[in-house]
């Protein structure tokens, strides 16, 4: 957690604006009240964002007898490693996370560079009906059909249980078409001007101008698709009954209400190895759940405070537009 | 750019061209399930196709209230969704007063820190914010294992289970994992304040509380108007995954929200044609709530929010 990352867009600003600001407050005996309260509230408020997390990453590392009589409290006893090899001995988790990943990458693909293109040529503004087809588009933000007329209309388009229903429909997203076409404007117009006069088609353009001067805001569309993809457990729930195709997050809700017999089935492959399972690390319901649960949410703990200044600027830049 | 007519209108077709396979993937993902409301007219039983159920009119619309049982059914899921979505509004403020106190803390890596770790709940999806829960709360989770420890009760407390309170315990698993990454817009805003603001400000000899009031507070209501205004437009779509991952036999009565009746209706009660049926009303009251809205932005701050 750098600096730099958790800052707030515009920069300047901040830097410059508040030190300015408080250096003009008289502290006094009440104001001294407040601040102290609001340390409190906020930092009470991290600590229930924060402790779910600490609290199931410490109970996956400890020893699963501790663990399941409730003494794992604040820091790990008994550190071992065995629950995160023994989860994937669960038949299914591998598969589901290639499938997980899977999608992400290629969905994510797709949606950043039709975002990109798309973003793009809706500021042509010599496109023939260019206003109407982007109000076809960024309508469809504020108006669906509804799940079940869609599960219908993906039935019909036999995109039940295939994995092209993952990541077609994701494919033209209005919003990141919106990030990037604002963006786009944003850069000067004399610059198309000048590629164009060197003779660059539009493929060119897009190619070779825009998209390298892009590369910051189509940073974000990134990083916003990845997380919408590795998150997506609606459309899995709706469309999908082959186990092959299911998906980190489907599973990991189907573990929650199974998980029993499936600590009873890794314990017995087990303690069919040569080595028999110590009650440190014999699985129990709770410790294949949590295990799980840390392998799907892992991602998103790595990604996010890295990236999370990309996430700031798209909804900046989202908000000054919608 | 090129002098013609007749060039400008080939070559914008062409531009067109270039983004017509994408405007045909939207048409059909985004506009083609439109016509599947048309299972709303026939009496659609899987697996006989469309093509060969009969067409019934308006059979499934008139049997939402042709009887008590049915009436009082669909009441309490309009009951629930107005609860929890009217929770949310009369709460959505909470994100305005959050930024308002986040900005007032001095120390910079604190403030960091603090925003980094609010928003990350954002960033999970409902199954992991319902696996938390279930692993703290559950009853052989970590807050009844804490409970018993310390030996203030004698059996687990069924905090998953209860009937009641399940539009607050909802409304409050929505704000743990949103109300820090709303706050982002407001602070946005407050850092957008002019510093000629504050020093007049300070100079006329307001007090910390009169310049939040008189100059903090102004500045973020445009935004808190434009998202108040969405949130009404959406007041009826709850969205489904919350209210699934957290459904169980005992909460159902109080947690089932149009989106998540809908689903149950058609998934595991097979009645596909109701479910389109109160599905394409939901749909059309909440584009006549869009609209609304977008006139009163129009009538009061006059620019449209959509």
């Amino acid at each position: 957690m750098s600096d730099k990352s958790t800052e707030l867009a515009p920069t300047e600003t901040i830097r410059t604006g508040r030190p300015a600001r408080e250096a003009k407050f008289q502290t006094s005996m009440t104001d001294k009240m407040i601040s102290v309260l609001i340390y409190m509230m906020f930092s009470l408020f991290a600590f229930i964002c924060v402790f779910p997390f600490y609290s199931i990453i410490i109970n996956t590392i400890s020893a699963n007898d501790i663990s399941a009589r409730g003494d794992i409290i604040f820091y790990p006893k008994g550190i071992h490693f065995q629950n995160y090899l023994d989860v994937f001995k669960i038949p299914g988790l591998l598969n589901a996370a290639v499938i997980s990943v899977g999608r992400t990458v290629i969905g994510t693909s797709l949606t950043v560079g039709a975002s990109a293109f798309l973003g793009f040529m809706f500021t042509q503004e010599d496109m023939w009906r260019r206003k109407f087809w982007y109000r076809f588009t960024v309508i469809t933000m504020f108006f669906n059909a509804g799940i079940i007329p869609w599960y219908l209309t993906m039935r019909t388009l036999n995109l039940t249980n295939n994995f092209l229903a993952y990541v077609l429909p994701t494919i033209v997203a209005p919003f990141f078409i919106i990030l990037v076409k604002t963006f786009v404007e944003s850069t000067p117009k004399e610059l198309q001007h000048a590629a164009s006069i060197d003779g660059a088609g539009l493929l060119t353009l897009f190619f070779k101008v825009m998209l390298p001067i892009c590369k910051p805001i189509l940073a974000t569309v990134a990083i916003f698709a990845a997380v919408d993809q590795w998150n997506a457990f609606q459309d899995t729930l709706l469309l999908v009954t082959d186990s092959n195709l299911y998906s980190l997050q489907f599973i990991l809700y189907n573990y929650i209400n199974q998980a029993s017999s499936l600590s009873t089935m890794v314990n017995l492959q087990n303690a069919g190895s040569t080595a028999m399972a110590s009650l440190a690390t014999k699985q129990t319901t709770t410790s294949i759940r949590m295990t799980v649960t840390i392998i799907v949410v892992a991602p998103i703990l790595l990604v996010y405070p890295i990236f999370q200044r990309f996430f700031v600027k798209g909804i900046m830049i989202g908000a000054v537009k919608g | 750019m090129r002098p013609q007519k007749h060039g400008i209108k080939s070559s914008s077709f062409v531009k067109f061209l270039y983004i017509a396979p994408f405007m045909l993937s939207l048409a059909v993902f985004a506009y083609f399930p439109l016509y599947g409301w048309i299972y709303a007219f026939f009496d659609y039983t899987p697996p006989i196709p469309l093509s060969q159920s009969p067409f019934v009119g308006f059979k499934w619309f008139h049997s939402l209230v042709e009887n008590k049982v049915k009436i009082d059914q669909l009441l309490q899921v309009i009951k629930n969704t107005f609860g929890m979505s009217g929770l949310s509004l009369l709460f959505s403020w909470l994100p305005m007063i959050f930024a308002i106190f986040l900005t007032e803390i001095k120390a910079v890596r604190f403030r960091k820190f603090i925003q980094t770790v609010t928003t990350l709940p954002n960033f999970i999806s409902w199954v992991l914010v319902y696996s938390l829960a279930f692993t703290m709360f559950s009853s052989e989770g970590i807050i009844n294992g804490l409970l018993s420890q310390l030996g203030a009760t004698d059996s687990p407390i069924l905090f998953l289970q209860k009937s009641d309170h399940v539009w607050i315990t909802m409304w409050m698993w929505i704000t743990w994992k949103t109300l820090g990454w709303a706050a982002i817009l407001y602070i946005a805003a407050i850092m957008g304040i002019d510093d000629s603001l504050y020093e007049a400000a300070h100079v006329d000899g307001a007090t910390r509380m009169q310049i939040i009031r008189h100059v903090v507070l102004p500045s973020m209501l445009p935004t808190y108007f434009v998202l108040l205004m969405l949130q009404i437009a959406s007041f009826l779509n709850n969205g489904l995954e919350q209210y699934f991952v957290f459904q169980n036999a005992f909460n159902k009565e109080t947690i089932q929200v149009l989106d998540l009746y809908v689903f149950n209706l058609a998934m595991s009660g097979g009645s596909y044609s109701v479910s389109v049926a109160i599905s394409m009303l939901k749909s059309l009251i909440s584009v006549v709530l869009l609209f609304s809205v977008n006139g009163l932005s129009k009538l009061l701050r006059g620019e449209s929010i959509v």
